[in-house]
């Protein structure tokens, strides 16, 4: 039987404080049912004898301290799932907002879930084609990696996640493949955009998805990532799919656990964000991965908009230090009408090597982007030489540089919001650009790779 | 065992009433579920406890039993190639316990019990014995044979020692202590990880701890037995360079410990080092390697003990007179893990909420480091080095875990972001990167190298800062505006930055370079620089002399495989060959006019 306590002391923000109760263990889901009967859930955030601090997840409005019904359900958070979670649409604690029915679970899952054993790890080496040459060719994906997106008010960023989640695929294999959506904050639009980019596609069909928008309460999106991830780790290592988890915009996310940390009244770390964020945040992100043995993957893309377009900021740094690499936008390419607007110099994916070359890719890709990486920056170089000499005055060398780095942004980079480019396409577009510099300049090409793709000798 | 209750559960920390016997740091078994967890505070019956595993589920009044001993760890045959966590439970034994996921409240013992060792004995029975002297051996890896001693402590006479097969709970022999007892004596012992091993005494690292990594043996190296800190932003190679020192640095054993870190770093190293194989002995690298893996979605607690882990596994093969070489990825995230316990336990905060002990925990870690004469009678030397990776927030160097890091470590490789950017690895800075290792190491590179190694490297960095300061100016003027002998200076210091310090830890040949090829490939630059400098005073055109073709053979020349030493050297005759060509031409041109003039 289950104990119902009417004796509530404080309610403090999302936060409220219950006296004289017994049994209560730690992490336990909470059920407040207010006087108007409407039901509200939180977990409990510590135990001290026989005082149990609660976390709201949906605001504490309407809470009051006498009439408060508090009820410990004994069980941590869970999520109900089965096959036909694929396409429906949850809100962010769960709850069908599609109007379908409510769905009947063949298990119920805690949605802390546990951490992947390193042992059991399968190291992600699959490449995964998502059309964009800046990322296919530069900043490779692979099945099983967590890959952010460091976006910026206004940039592009929800056409490029909703593009990935379009185009992206393994070459020559066709197997089942699903997307998990979490919205954490976002704009009716920002979601309603993904929403009908998902039906256009009939990517729908193929998606879950979880709605936390902007007027939605704050400390429901607390939930919201690890209900996606718990229901992601269902679909990649129950029914072996391959799945791609977006999780848009970490930033509120994370406002969400600093409101919870004030509450607490925690020794703040940087910008008042708790001082484990770090940990929190690794909770979400190291939910990515492949297991040896199963078929499945999931790969994550967090999508995060950083303050003032400052990556030191401590969400896009920790961020940054968790994930497996990040794709930075830039507001100056963006202004330059070129999109994607991707800041290639700056991002990064740390598994590329392992998912490129001979039978991933092509042969030749490492060699190529480095060579183009070596190049666009010393472009670059030659750009910022040309602001204090002038273009004219720039040696000749110097000049094919200059060129080079501006063909290379507004050829290789830029692409259409529909354009899908093979990743041989890209490799290819690469070289032809390094052809406008002398085959001296190739210093990171191996020589059969600058016989056979630069100066296209035949074998 | 004595028994406490659970009064307070707050995250990983939790407090339990009635543990009276409780001393500070021992082990205690939280709840029915047996977690593990350390004490760390006592104020009169309550004890706080830091539990190293997930604390969901668990509620006042339940048990709190006490071992009565300090969290330690297990020596013996075994420890090599295998994966612990932070607490030094076998991650692979868990698996295969439990499958893909980590459940709580799993135990496996660290070293395997089943597996029989062969223990050859050196000592003499009927001898005195005391802590630290070999009694024998067992050859454990094919690169690694265990000595294994008299547990520190021990003393008396050795009463009987076997050779045979063995488990590590099996007893070899016996010692007749002082009061006449005898003591068992086992392949394996028990050592508290919050205590440094005992040795005789500590001497100045002489010998340098070789990498193949051409920019730290060359410019800023390690010495065995040393300590060295790599704090960068992300995405600037802090784990690449642990991980290329984990695979080629040339000690006997490496212990990684990947401290709330990726996962998928973890699985990288278990996949690819048994793979690689040694530069001398041609046996795969996992075969000397210790791994602890407590990634960053582990728990917290067991993050702040891994590196004690880590390092106290280390310190058991250093009294084997071993050099060994602790790799602790990332220190920020220990750090961290003091930051959060001690936010927990509502202590008053130093800088970032960092605890005021900060400093004090991390100066103690790396004094664990050191080239030490070991316990035991034999004298042997043994070294520990570390190298702690940092992750400051926004690659800030003022951050209190870089500040108390530099206060304490003798080598400084600072990463920077800017040289990521234009793929320029290992991202280490040449102009603030340090080390104090120099001057100690020289003597011995001298004798193996020459002297001309030494004004070489000097030369070459006094290049590049001269360059800095180049580039300075040429910014202002243009390149156009220097004269002749500053632009050999710039190009000369690109060629070092493209052709010698940069390296790509992913090429097959260019991941690991000798110090011999380092020196070859060096000196193909100052030999350029050096016969262009002549080629100047003779009037060559700079602008014809700067693109010799010699050039991009010498931008390859990192490429050649090692074994081809002597074609990279080779290449001096062609540097030759064309400076001399250039200079004969312009000689040739000058010649009939000064004629004509006569």
């Amino acid at each position: 039987m289950i104990k119902e306590y009417l004796t509530t002391s404080e309610v403090v923000g999302p936060l409220m404080l219950v006296e004289q109760v017994q049994g209560v263990k730690y992490e336990e889901l909470v059920e407040i049912e207010l006087p108007s009967g409407e039901i509200r859930r939180g977990k409990v955030l510590e135990v001290d004898q026989d005082r149990a601090l609660i976390q709201l997840f949906e605001g504490s409005w309407g809470v009051d301290v006498p009439n408060s019904r508090v009820r410990f359900l004994g069980r941590g958070i869970e999520i109900g799932v089965s096959p036909d979670i694929l396409g429906r649409a949850f809100d962010g604690q769960g709850r069908p907002v599609d109007g379908g029915p409510e769905l009947i679970p063949d298990a119920r899952l805690d949605i802390n879930g546990s951490p992947i054993n390193p042992c059991a790890r399968d190291y992600p080496s699959e490449f995964i084609q998502t059309g964009f040459s800046c990322i296919d060719g530069l900043n490779t994906l692979v099945r099983g990696q967590k890959l952010p997106i460091f976006s910026g008010s206004g940039l592009p960023h929800p056409q490029m996640a909703a593009q990935i989640a379009r185009q992206a695929k393994v070459l020559g294999k066709t197997e089942s493949f699903a997307v998990v959506f979490a919205a954490m904050g976002i704009t009716f639009e920002e979601a309603d955009y993904f929403l009908s980019d998902f039906r256009r596609t009939g990517a729908i069909e193929r998606a879950v998805l979880f709605l936390n928008l902007a007027n939605d309460p704050a400390i429901e999106r607390i939930s919201t990532p690890r209900m996606a991830l718990t229901v992601a780790e269902y679909l990649a290592f129950q029914l072996d799919m391959h799945v791609l988890v977006i999780l848009t915009d970490m930033t509120n996310y994370c406002e969400a656990l600093r409101e919870i940390s004030a509450a607490r009244k925690e020794v703040p770390g940087r910008r008042g964000y708790p001082g484990y964020l770090y940990t929190d945040l690794a909770t979400i992100y190291e939910r990515a991965g492949r297991i040896k043995g199963k078929k499945g993957s999931i790969t994550q893309i967090p999508v995060l908009s950083m303050p003032e377009d400052d990556k030191t900021h401590p969400i896009a740094d920790l961020t940054g230090y968790i994930t497996e690499g990040q794709i930075i936008m830039s507001r100056q390419m963006h202004k330059r009408g070129i999109y994607p607007p991707v800041d290639v110099m700056q991002s990064l994916s740390r598994l590329k090597d392992k998912g490129i070359g001979d039978g991933k890719t092509r042969e030749d890709h490492s060699d190529g982007f480095n060579q183009l990486f070596a190049a666009y920056a010393r472009g670059k170089e030659a750009h910022e030489l040309a602001v204090i000499l002038g273009e004219a005055a720039l040696s000749e060398l110097d000049g094919a540089y200059f060129r080079f780095s501006d063909e290379f942004e507004e050829r290789y980079i830029q692409q259409g919001t529909e354009e899908d480019r093979t990743i041989v396409e890209t490799l290819d577009l690469g070289w032809e650009l390094l052809r406008t510099l002398p085959a001296s300049e190739m210093k990171r090409v191996r020589e059969r790779f600058l016989k056979k793709y630069f100066l296209q000798e035949a074998e | 065992m004595k028994q406490g209750v659970v009064e307070k559960v707050s995250g990983p920390l939790v407090v339990a009433q009635g543990l009276l016997d409780a001393k500070m740091y021992d082990v205690v078994l939280v709840s029915d579920h047996r977690l593990v967890g350390e004490v760390i505070e006592l104020r009169g019956e309550k004890a706080s406890i830091q539990v190293y595993e997930e604390t969901g589920g668990l509620g006042p009044g339940e048990p709190v039993y006490s071992t009565g001993a300090p969290l330690s760890v297990e020596l013996g045959p075994g420890l090599i190639e295998s994966i612990y966590d932070g607490i030094q439970r076998p991650l692979d034994a868990i698996r295969a316990a439990t499958g893909d996921l980590i459940h709580r409240g799993v135990s496996a013992p660290a070293l395997n019990r089943e597996k029989k060792w062969e223990f050859v004995p050196t000592a003499k029975i009927g001898t005195e014995v005391h802590g630290g002297d070999v009694l024998g051996t067992v050859q454990e890896t094919d690169l690694v044979a265990q000595k294994i001693m008299v547990p520190p402590g021990v003393e008396g006479t050795l009463a009987a020692l076997e050779q045979g097969s063995f488990t590590v709970e099996e007893p070899i022999g016996a010692v007749k202590t002082a009061d006449g007892s005898e003591l068992a004596l086992l392949l394996m012992h028990r050592w508290p990880v919050r205590r440094s091993r005992p040795y005789v005494r500590k001497i100045s690292p002489s010998m340098p701890l070789v990498t193949g990594q051409r920019v730290i043996d060359a410019f800023f190296p390690l010495g065995k037995g040393g300590t060295g800190c790599v704090p960068g932003p992300f995405g600037s190679g802090k784990t690449v360079i642990q991980h290329q020192l984990a695979k080629w640095a040339d000690a006997d054993i490496i212990v990684y410990v990947g401290c709330g870190e990726r996962g998928n770093e973890m699985t990288d190293v278990l996949m690819e080092f048994p793979e690689l194989v040694d530069p001398k002995s041609g046996k795969p690298l996992i075969r000397r390697t210790v791994l602890i893996a407590n990634t960053s979605n582990m728990p917290v607690a067991a993050r702040e003990a891994s590196v004690y882990t880590g390092i106290t596994i280390a310190e058991y093969f250093r009294d084997m007179g071993y050099s060994v070489a602790v790799m602790a990825d990332s220190t920020s995230r220990w750090a961290e893990a003091m930051r959060e316990m001690s936010g927990r336990l509502e202590e008053m905060p130093g800088e970032e909420g960092y605890p005021a002990y900060l400093g004090t925990r991390i100066a103690e870690f790396y004094e664990r480091a050191g080239r030490v004469i070991c316990a035991g009678s034999e004298g042997r030397e043994g070294a520990l080095s570390v190298v702690g990776a940092v992750s400051p927030p926004g690659g800030d160097l003022s951050d209190p875990v870089v500040q108390a890091t530099l206060r304490v470590v003798k080598v400084f490789w600072s990463l920077e972001d800017k040289l990521a950017y234009k793929r320029h690895f290992p991202a280490i800075n040449w102009l603030t990167s340090y080390s104090l290792y120099t001057r100690n190491l020289d003597s011995h590179l001298r004798e193996t190298l020459g002297d001309e190694w030494i004004a070489m490297r000097d030369a070459a960095i006094a290049l590049l800062q001269k360059e800095a300061e180049l580039e300075e100016i040429a910014r202002l003027v243009g390149v156009e505006s220097l004269s002749a002998g500053d632009r050999l200076i710039l190009e000369t210091a690109r060629s070092i930055r493209e052709d010698f310090l940069h390296q790509n830890a992913f090429h097959e040949e260019d991941t690991y370079t000798s110090l011999d090829k380092q020196k070859a490939l060096l000196s193909l630059i100052m030999h350029l620089d050096g016969r262009m400098k002549e080629a100047l005073e003779r009037k060559v055109d700079p602008l014809v002399l700067f693109a010799v073709k010699v050039r991009e053979r010498i931008a390859r020349a990192k490429f050649m495989p090692e074994r081809d030493l002597g074609a990279v050297l080779a290449i001096k005759d062609e540097i030759d060959q064309e400076v001399d060509g250039l200079i004969a031409s312009v000689t040739a041109d000058i010649l009939p006019t000064t004629a004509e003039k006569t």
